[in-house]
């Protein structure tokens, strides 16, 4: 490549390191938290750590250690992973068009390194590139994924260690539904996504004794049902006029 | 699980997360998402979330449970007061493990 595309392309890998430093503020705590936790489920370190190598999503993770501590069997595991890294399809089709031009094994790194915050480095990255930086996002994107990746598997070997040296007594399982409730309570803005959450967490308590974990799922599916019915409702109201759902 | 079984079972969570990433770059044109898959999807965090904070507080070790008995439901409680109140996921399960603790000593 001649020389002032390398230097831009430097440049670009430099400020996707720099760019994500401080949402590292946000993540390795994460890790921390989700090393621990896996310990504290019994959980093996070495497969604790494989999973944050291979798996390279927070909340799934969590979800997999909590659901491997009650002894769920695998295609619950697989389901729900499937279920809630659904959204990754998302950035994927949103990342498609402006990764069109890129070889083949970019978008095989790249795709892999896609988390939610890098996710959004890269795509605002892609869509107000700097002057002069045009077609060397990937770069910037690479630099913030990697940078993002580490920290995440360095953090979670941290919380490995120490999850091993603290007393069940100290009951740090608490942590995957505290985690949980300041990730969902903050989402419940509207009137949809509070009947999605309040039919999902009714359904599981009272399918809790189904067989095979398999109240998760079922709650789950009638939590996403719900809330789309009563958006659609919303939507069906405005457009004839009425004044409120159901009306 | 055994041992080999959870193993093939975190290769397999891996192989979907990486197929969910890489499917719609490498597929780009060929297949559209479809439209009820993409509003479904924001439903997927607050379903899920819940489906699995409500039992935990409620069935704490897989039995229904009530205060005073059921202290993790007293801190759950107010660590979603402090979630709606601050936002802020770290302050909650700080809030939430201390309570735990000092009713632990009670």
């Amino acid at each position: 490549m001649p020389l002032s595309e390398r230097h831009s392309a430097a440049r670009e890998l430099r400020a996707g390191v720099t760019a994500v430093l401080p949402l590292l503020i946000g993540v390795a705590p994460f890790g921390l938290i989700y090393g621990v936790l896996a310990r504290s489920t019994g959980l093996p370190a070495a497969m604790g750590q494989a999973m944050s190598l291979l798996v390279f999503a927070g909340a799934s993770q969590f979800l997999a250690v909590g659901l491997i501590g009650t002894g769920a069997p695998w295609p619950i595991l697989l389901v729900t992973t499937a279920i809630i890294n659904l959204r990754h399809l998302v950035y994927s089709a949103s990342l498609a068009p402006h990764m069109r031009p890129l070889r083949p094994l970019w978008k095989w790194v790249l795709a892999f390194l896609t988390v939610d915050e890098v996710y959004a480095l890269a795509i605002s990255r892609y869509q107000r590139p700097p002057a002069g930086g045009i077609g060397e996002a990937h770069w910037y994107y690479l630099g913030a994924g990697i940078t993002l990746w580490t920290s995440w598997q360095s953090s979670t070997a941290v919380g490995i260690y120490l999850g091993a040296k603290v007393p069940a007594a100290w009951g740090l399982d608490f942590t995957l539904a505290l985690t949980f409730i300041g990730l969902l309570v903050p989402a419940l803005t509207d009137r949809a996504s509070r009947t999605a959450a309040a039919t999902a967490g009714i359904v599981a308590v009272l399918s809790w004794g189904l067989p095979l974990k398999l109240g998760l799922v079922v709650a789950a599916a009638s939590g996403i049902v719900a809330g789309m019915l009563v958006e659609r409702g919303f939507a069906a109201a405005r457009t004839t006029g009425g004044t409120s759902p159901g009306s | 699980m055994s041992s080999p079984a959870l193993w093939l079972t975190i290769i397999a969570m891996g192989l979907i997360t990486y197929g969910l990433r890489v499917s719609m770059i490498i597929l780009f044109g060929r297949v559209a998402m479809p439209e009820v898959l993409r509003r479904a999807l924001r439903f997927v965090p607050p379903a899920v979330l819940a489906a699995i904070v409500l039992p935990e507080l409620l069935l704490p070790g897989g039995t229904f449970a009530l205060p005073p008995s059921n202290t993790r439901l007293v801190a759950g409680v107010v660590a979603a007061a402090v979630a709606w109140r601050t936002r802020n996921v770290f302050l909650t399960i700080g809030i939430g493990m201390v309570l735990l603790w000092v009713f632990q000593l009670i």
